[in-house]
């Protein structure tokens, strides 16, 4: 009672956001009628997939909607103080100082042309009327307090010379340097690999304590929301769904939606089933090397550079086999060259018992049709200037078919994914669900015995995700192709593969039978990785 | 840095070499007698044997292309059939009015350019956006040398205001001579100005949309220091490069804005030899406007670092 | 998303009918000009315009409509075979630049880097010192002077498409690397392709008329633009639509041309919205 009859930290009172102009009049406004209230140092997730209104919420706070949409109802106030009357240069005493904001994408977050120690010291100086010193000073304990391995160099450095992790630890230390009351982090670890993706969030976390800051997390990701925060909001299409402690939202979800949410992350697909060792091994790696050939110089080639180190791996027919690591791990290159895609520098890969590097012509037609591949990115892997039938019908192009049958059997798989009516249609008419479709039905029209799946759902939102990967276990149960799925998301893994293969460095750290590797993980590397997913945790806390 | 720099000079080798080997080979494209063609017909034939002995005639190409180059490095282009000077000192003495010209002028255009497009990317889709874009969009249309002419109509002959054609050496008269560099000068700055405010203005758009800026003002930063700050500098890097490959054309002679206030610069040198194929002079002119734009734009691309220290670390 | 459409309709709807005129004109001239434009009448010297010309004479007692119509078709043509040879050349070589890399690319980018050193306008000059005074010489030159930008566009364009994924999928559907190019490289160039072709229209014409000014072409008895407005100078405080005329027709004509071209960029680029 005590703490309703106090003061919010921040309360967003009937907010409502519209696209400004003639093409959106009438449509639904982008955030509908939006209240919801912060309490001084409470972590907060505003949970949503993309087009829910999440970002724009966060960005109304400070006034930094993005041209062509307005606020245009609703009060939101900071301490009891209507932050949408402030002038603006009232509203440049809030920004930074009040409440500091942290972005998605660490590589464009920063700006390139100016120094670490230039942009630290620029919000003190505006803020706080300090010295030089000790603004410097200020700055390095901060760069220390990030644990930033030579705060003293980083001053001086420019953000191309950090990684992505180091930069968002970066970004941190900016924001909390002036010590705000709020902070709001959009999104801030989705451009992250899993173990960088923990190391800032804890080090969010740590801080905002420390400093007594509440913390308002924008994210897709359920598994933050369990680990992370008190109380969650669930938004869909700019209305507000379901808001409770995140608890509750969890394990009692009320709303459809919110339920539907929570469903996916426990998963309702069933894991392939692990295959008895009589099936036939359909593709054969034995110490496989793979090399990028290095920057070249002026006048000298470059030297190569190995990513993938004397990997061996069995595939057999009808197994779902994961692959998983962190980016630069080698697995998207070993999956490349399985399809014969990259060369090996050394080793051999058989696909049906015949070395890739040394087929026929006939025998080399035959492979092109058996391995199909999916990719990760449903922009870059559909060609914009080909309608879906023709990209669909370009797998069957060199089958020794006539155009009646390979028209009836691109309609026939159009219909399979459910996309019976978009034959004629072009990629960018079309969501990233339905062009991840497009190129799941380019991948299992021709019949193949192996379909390598590049990180296929990762691109995609969560519900939809499930809507995706539920379609591509179904078609893989009725062909009965093998898989190899390509993930870094150990969540996925555990809900399509029936055994799994930990690459690190370019090598192989573990393998085995999912239910096995999960609960006893061998190597430290996987337990890192475990640890660091919380969407296991949370769906451990679900079911 | 040191290494971005020696590979940057680096690469400038093999365009000078290509570049010289060029303009070596223009003048054997004429058929006949090459040293006939340097000296122009009714040389003596001292003369002639003379120039053979240079060039090394009766040598292989390989070698009269070393021979020639060698030359050209001392600073040695020949002479001038028509005056019989040197070609280098020709072409020196014209370059000064040419540069003073053009350097003012790409000035005068980056500023205005950097300014009006910074302005219309931050107020896109406004009034003052919509001017800005339709002023570049008609200026880019319009051929310097008729505007240059549109000016002298305006100025010269109706208001009377400056001076008409024709052209006073700084030497006799400073204040003179500005006076009659007033429309050349203009007429340069409106034409360059359409490109670059083009550029200027999409490449900013381009940066006001990234996350850095909203961070800039999450920060509580004013617009006048976000567009000064963050903005401008990433979105000057492409325009620069556009201002160097700008400046190291132009350089090499204004040939039809010099040719509209008859004023005796670069260009019309080059185009006066052409109608009086006086070939050493052209193969001069050639090779010093190409050897100019490679440098102009090395000097930019050492500049370069200042906006986009990026550079340096690929 | 509003404000691109909202250009692409101003734009079109300026360029359009400005490009339209120009081809109009040329397609009239073909078969009926006011006057013949080679025609010398020393009875109507400097005639302003009236009813009985429309654009005025010019010292000679020409019309200057005619002259006008006939310059256009000049202008045009030299424009179309330059953009043509250099479209077409600059194509090919960016596609194998771009396509096998390695040492190709490299002596093909040191080769363009070269050429761009020589401003167009010199390198014409300098072929019409060579070779004489031609349409054929300007236009070589000038398509040699054009041809590395297309090299360079092109070629950046296939760098970026070749890392798409859709070319691997191409692999693994079992395309060779010709039908790969034909099939998904080359359509994806073309929008690019077609867009800088507008502009080196607008180069070429602008240059030509360049030259035509500076008086380096053979004075021939057909008018062209640059020619006209270079034969009006002395005449400049007496009879000013002598020098406006031409410059219009040029100004017109390049507006229409780059608008289209702005136009065109927009309307080809495949992620536009519907």
């Amino acid at each position: 009672m005590i703490a309703a009859l106090a003061t919010p930290l921040l309360r967003f009172a009937g907010v409502r956001i519209e696209a400004a102009g003639r093409a959106r009049a009438g449509s639904a406004p982008l955030l509908d009628d939006l209240s919801f209230d912060v309490a001084p140092g409470e972590f907060v997730a505003v949970v949503g997939e993309s087009g829910s209104g999440k970002t724009l919420a966060a960005r109304s706070i400070l006034n930094l909607l993005p041209d062509g949409v307005r606020r245009v109802a609703g009060r939101i106030e900071l301490e009891g103080r209507d932050l949408t009357q402030l002038s603006g240069p009232d509203m440049r005493k809030i920004r930074g100082a009040q409440i500091g904001m942290v972005f998605q994408e660490p590589m464009v977050s920063l700006n390139p042309a100016m120094t670490i120690g230039r942009q630290l010291a620029e919000g003190l100086q505006l803020h706080r009327q300090l010295s030089r010193g000790e603004i410097r000073r200020h700055s390095l304990a901060m760069l220390e307090r990030v644990r930033m391995n030579d705060p003293v160099r980083c001053l001086s450095a420019f953000p191309h010379e950090f990684s992505g992790g180091m930069r968002q630890r970066i970004m941190l230390a900016a924001v909390l340097l002036l010590k705000p009351k709020l902070l709001i982090a959009d999104e801030p670890t989705t451009a992250l690999d899993t173990l960088s993706q923990r190391e800032v969030l804890e080090l969010m976390v740590e801080l905002a304590h420390d400093e007594g800051a509440a913390v308002l997390l924008i994210t897709h990701d359920l598994g933050l929301v369990a680990r992370y925060t008190e109380r969650a909001i669930v938004l869909e299409k700019g209305r507000l769904m379901e808001s409770g402690t995140t608890r509750q939202i969890l394990t009692d979800p009320r709303n459809p939606y919110t339920q539907r949410l929570v469903a996916s992350l426990r998963g309702g697909i069933t894991a392939g089933t692990a295959v008895p060792a009589s099936e036939p091994i359909v593709v054969q790696v034995r110490n496989a090397c793979i090399e990028y050939p290095g920057r070249p110089g002026l006048w000298r080639a470059g030297t190569p550079t190995q990513v993938v180190h004397g990997v061996d791996l069995d595939v057999r027919s009808g197994e779902i086999v994961a692959i998983v690591g962190a980016s630069g791990s080698g697995k998207t290159t070993l999956g490349r060259a399985i399809l014969d895609l990259k060369p090996l520098a050394a080793g051999s890969i058989r696909f049906d018992g015949i070395e890739l590097a040394r087929m026929t012509p006939a025998q080399r037609k035959q492979f092109r049709r058996s391995a199909q591949l999916v990719f990760q990115d449903p922009y870059s892997s559909l060609n914009p200037r080909l309608r879906v039938r023709d990209i669909v019908a370009a797998t069957l192009r060199h089958a020794d078919i006539d155009a009646a049958e390979r028209a009836a059997r691109v309609d026939a798989v159009l219909d399979e994914v459910g996309l019976a009516s978009f034959g004629d249609r072009f990629p960018h008419q079309m969501s990233g669900g339905q062009r991840q479709r497009v190129a799941i039905a380019r991948a299992v029209v021709c019949r193949p015995r192996l379909v390598v799946a590049d990180e296929p759902v990762s691109a995609l939102d969560m519900t939809i995700q499930q809507q995706v990967l539920a379609l591509f276990r179904e078609l893989q149960g009725q062909y009965g192709f093998a898989c190899l799925f390509i993930t870094h998301d150990l969540a996925l893994v555990r809900q399509i593969a029936a055994r799994v293969v930990v690459m690190s460095g370019g090598v192989v750290v573990e393998e085995g039978p999912v239910p096995s590797v999960f609960n006893d993980p061998r190597h430290k590397y996987t337990r890192e990785l475990l640890a660091a997913t919380p969407a296991l945790e949370a769906a451990a806390l679900v079911s | 840095m040191l290494s971005y720099i020696l590979k940057r000079l680096l690469l400038t080798l093999p365009t000078l070499s290509l570049v010289s080997l060029a303009v070596f080979l223009l003048i054997r494209l004429i058929p006949g007698d090459p040293a006939l063609v340097l000296l122009g017909e009714g040389a003596d034939a001292a003369a002639l044997a003379g120039v053979r002995a240079d060039l090394g005639l009766d040598h292989p190409l390989p070698v009269q292309f070393v021979s020639w180059l060698q030359h050209a490095l001392r600073g040695d282009l020949g002479r001038s059939i028509v005056s019989g000077e040197p070609v280098a000192g020709l072409i020196l003495q014209r370059f000064g009015l040419t540069a003073a010209v053009v350097l003012v002028a790409v000035t005068a255009a980056t500023v205005i350019a950097a300014s009006a497009g910074l302005i219309a990317a931050w107020r896109r889709n406004s009034a003052i956006d919509l001017a800005v874009v339709g002023a570049a969009t008609v200026v880019l249309a319009i051929p310097s040398f008729w505007l240059g002419m549109v000016l002298l109509l305006l100025f010269g002959l109706k208001l009377g205001w400056l001076p008409f054609v024709g052209y006073i050496p700084f030497s006799e008269s400073a204040m003179q001579a500005m006076l009659f560099l007033v429309m050349p000068v203009m007429t340069l700055t409106i034409t360059e100005s359409g490109v670059l405010t083009r550029m200027m203005r999409s490449s900013s758009i381009d940066v006001l949309q990234l996350d850095y800026v909203t961070h800039a003002r999450a920060k509580g930063l004013s617009e006048r220091v976000v567009l000064t700050r963050h903005v401008f500098p990433n979105a000057f890097a492409p325009t620069l490069t556009l201002v160097g490959l700008t400046l190291g054309h132009l350089l090499g002679g204004i040939a039809v804005i010099e040719t509209v206030f008859t004023l005796p610069g670069l260009g019309r040198l080059m185009v006066d030899s052409v109608l009086a194929r006086d070939y050493p002079v052209v193969q001069g002119c050639l090779l010093f406007t190409a050897v100019v734009y490679v440098v102009v734009n090395l000097l930019v691309d050492l500049c370069y670092p200042l906006f986009d220290p990026r550079v340096t670390a690929r | 998303m509003m404000d691109r459409l909202g250009h692409v309709g101003l734009n079109a709807l300026v360029g359009i009918p400005l490009v339209g005129a120009l081809l109009a004109t040329i397609g009239i001239g073909l078969f009926w000009m006011p006057y013949d434009p080679i025609a010398i009448d020393l009875t109507h010297p400097l005639g302003s315009p009236g009813l009985r010309h429309w654009f005025g004479t010019d010292e000679f007692g020409r019309d200057v409509l005619s002259r006008s119509m006939l310059g256009a078709r000049i202008s045009v043509l030299v424009a179309l075979a330059t953009v043509a040879v250099a479209i077409t050349v600059g194509t090919a070589l960016g596609l194998l630049a771009g396509y096998l890399r390695g040492w190709t690319d490299r002596l093909l980018m040191m080769i363009t880097d070269a050429v761009l050193a020589f401003p167009g306008i010199l390198l014409a000059l300098a072929l019409i010192a060579v070779l004489g005074s031609s349409d054929g010489s300007i236009v070589l030159a000038l398509s040699t002077a054009y041809t590395p930008s297309v090299v360079r566009v092109v070629r950046a364009t296939v760098l970026s498409i070749r890392e798409r994924e859709f070319i691997e999928a191409s692999r693994t559907a079992g395309d060779s690397p010709l039908e790969t190019i034909a099939r998904h490289i080359l359509p994806n160039v073309l929008p690019p392709v077609v867009v800088l072709a507008t502009s080196l229209f607008g180069w070429a014409m602008l240059s030509e008329s360049a030259l035509s000014f500076l008086g380096v072409k053979v004075p021939p008895p057909a008018p062209t633009w640059g020619n006209m407005l270079s034969e009006s100078r002395p005449y400049m405080d007496v009879a000013s639509w002598l020098s406006i005329v031409p410059g219009l027709c040029i100004a017109g004509t390049l507006l229409g041309v780059n608008l289209l071209g702005d136009a065109l960029r927009d309307w080809l680029d495949p992620w536009r919205e519907t």
